[in-house]
């Protein structure tokens, strides 16, 4: 089946989805960013890699974290960065999505950071670029939908990695609202991709999309079971917007049933991982007390983001 | 003098000529950074030659080279480990082969960032010649005329003794 993420040659052109990348991509990507967290630690945060690139973050949703590290990870690379809050812009006054696109390739664009309500749009416009005879110019997902947030997956899994060594002896509980989320999609790709042998989902009924055992992955309604003795547990952020609907009773009644307190964490094994894609709403799906604690790595998660997200725009840009 | 190689010359010896070269500058207390992979491997030789109780920097050039827009990054780049610091320091920088000065160029940039060195030297098992910019090495061991479809490559082996290969390119 033809990837428009990769070129003839098999390697990256753009980052669309985990979903379809080879192991050895990812590794590379895992790799590379290990180089970069060196240079975020200098005095001169910079590499000269993207020198005279322009960057546009095109964000059609907003996201004020994921723009953010975009913007530094490619500022750190030396391109010129220039956000574009779409909202704001040409959409609201009627032009589509590919002429934006096109005049923007006519202002020199070199990257394109997409986040977009609508799945596929990065994707669209990656097929676009093919058409109109640019590869040369290279595209980001920023998040799409519920479809994937690649960056966020990959950063997981450097954080894990980090923590963790090797992959292949893990056990991960992803914890919360699966439905909607486009971090769990990308996780769940990425783990099973780079060998995890047990991948867990835990949340109630209403939020777990059907099928979930096709991805190979265990299902558990029940928290106090998901979390036994597992390695590295990924909670997600409860969106207020799912609160209102038919899907869940309240805040509370969450937080009593899939909430992580301390007392479940200690179902997981002493030595476990607790990361946040965040931002995070404390009491909702997270205790304090977990959340400022000596098992989360949810600061270093922003960290290492960093780094992931230079790795993958440094190598896209040279393919 | 420069010739076409026959044999290839052990490497091993050629580290020892190259720390002999360095040690009656050892007073300026300089500091030893190697280009991966085998200039790090050469520094870390010259270090317990010369009995330098200091830990050496490592160099990794990707993110410096001048040949991205052609290439693309390289899969596998290492990270840059300076352990010491820069500002005001005298640097030997270390390379298996000085070819076309290239890589010579992204370290010295790389070195830069890190603060402003007090000299920087270069020190390198072979000079190949071919340079394409103005580059030259302050201590070589081997000056050798090779034509342009080969390569010699620095290997380590098992045992950890480093032996010269060539490759055709």
């Amino acid at each position: 089946m033809h990837n428009p993420q990769l070129n003839k040659d098999g390697e990256l052109t753009h980052l669309l989805s985990i979903e379809g990348l080879p192991q050895r991509i990812l590794t590379q990507i895992l790799d590379t960013a290990a180089s970069f967290m060196e240079v975020s630690a200098r005095d001169v945060k910079k590499v000269p890699l993207l020198r005279g690139k322009s960057v546009f973050n095109l964000f059609f949703e907003n996201s004020t974290r994921t723009r953010t590290t975009f913007e530094i990870a490619a500022k750190r690379l030396s391109a010129d960065v220039i956000n574009l809050d779409i909202n704001k812009s040409s959409a609201s006054k009627g032009e589509t999505l590919l002429d934006t696109i096109d005049n923007l390739v006519a202002m020199h664009a070199n990257l394109f950071v997409v986040r977009h309500a609508s799945s596929g749009a990065p994707y669209l416009i990656a097929e676009h670029l093919h058409r109109v005879g640019r590869d040369d110019v290279h595209v980001v997902n920023a998040g799409d939908g519920r479809h994937a947030h690649p960056t966020q997956g990959l950063l997981d899994m450097y954080t894990i990695r980090h923590y963790k060594k090797d992959f292949t002896q893990l056990r991960v509980a992803i914890v919360g609202d699966i439905l909607h989320s486009r971090v769990a999609r990308s996780d769940i790709h990425a783990l099973t991709t780079l060998g995890v042998p047990e991948v867990r989902a835990i949340g109630p009924e209403t939020l777990l999309p059907k099928h979930l055992d096709k991805l190979g992955v265990h299902v558990f309604h029940d928290m106090n079971e998901g979390l036994k003795d597992v390695d590295v547990v990924i909670m997600l952020r409860l969106q207020n917007e799912r609160m209102t609907g038919a899907l869940l009773p309240s805040a509370g009644e969450y937080f009593r049933h899939y909430g992580l307190t301390p007392q479940k964490l200690a179902l997981a094994k002493p030595d476990a991982i607790v990361m946040h894609p965040g931002p995070m709403n404390r009491g909702v799906e997270i205790h304090s007390a977990v959340a400022d604690g000596s098992q989360a790595v949810i600061l270093p998660q922003v960290t290492f983001g960093i780094a992931v997200r230079m790795a993958v725009m440094s190598i896209v840009a040279g393919n | 003098m420069s010739s076409h190689p026959e044999i290839l010359p052990d490497a091993e010896a050629q580290c020892r000529h190259l720390a002999d070269l360095i040690r009656p500058q050892l007073s300026r207390n300089p500091a030893l950074v190697g280009i991966y992979s085998g200039g790090a491997w050469i520094a870390e030789r010259l270090r317990e030659l010369l009995d330098l109780p200091e830990e050496i920097g490592l160099i990794d050039v990707s993110f410096y080279r001048d040949d991205f827009a052609e290439k693309g990054l390289h899969p596998q780049c290492k990270p840059t480990v300076i352990p010491f610091d820069v500002e005001g320091r005298h640097l030997i920088l270390v390379d298996d082969v000085l070819y076309t000065g290239r890589t010579t160029r992204a370290a010295i940039n790389e070195l830069f960032d890190y603060g402003r060195p007090a000299s920087i030297e270069l020190a390198v098992l072979a000079d190949r010649g071919g340079r394409e910019l103005p580059v030259a090495a302050t201590y070589g061991a081997w000056a050798v005329e090779l034509n342009d479809h080969e390569n010699l490559v620095l290997g380590k082996q098992d045992d950890g003794r480093l032996v010269w290969r060539m490759e055709n390119a």
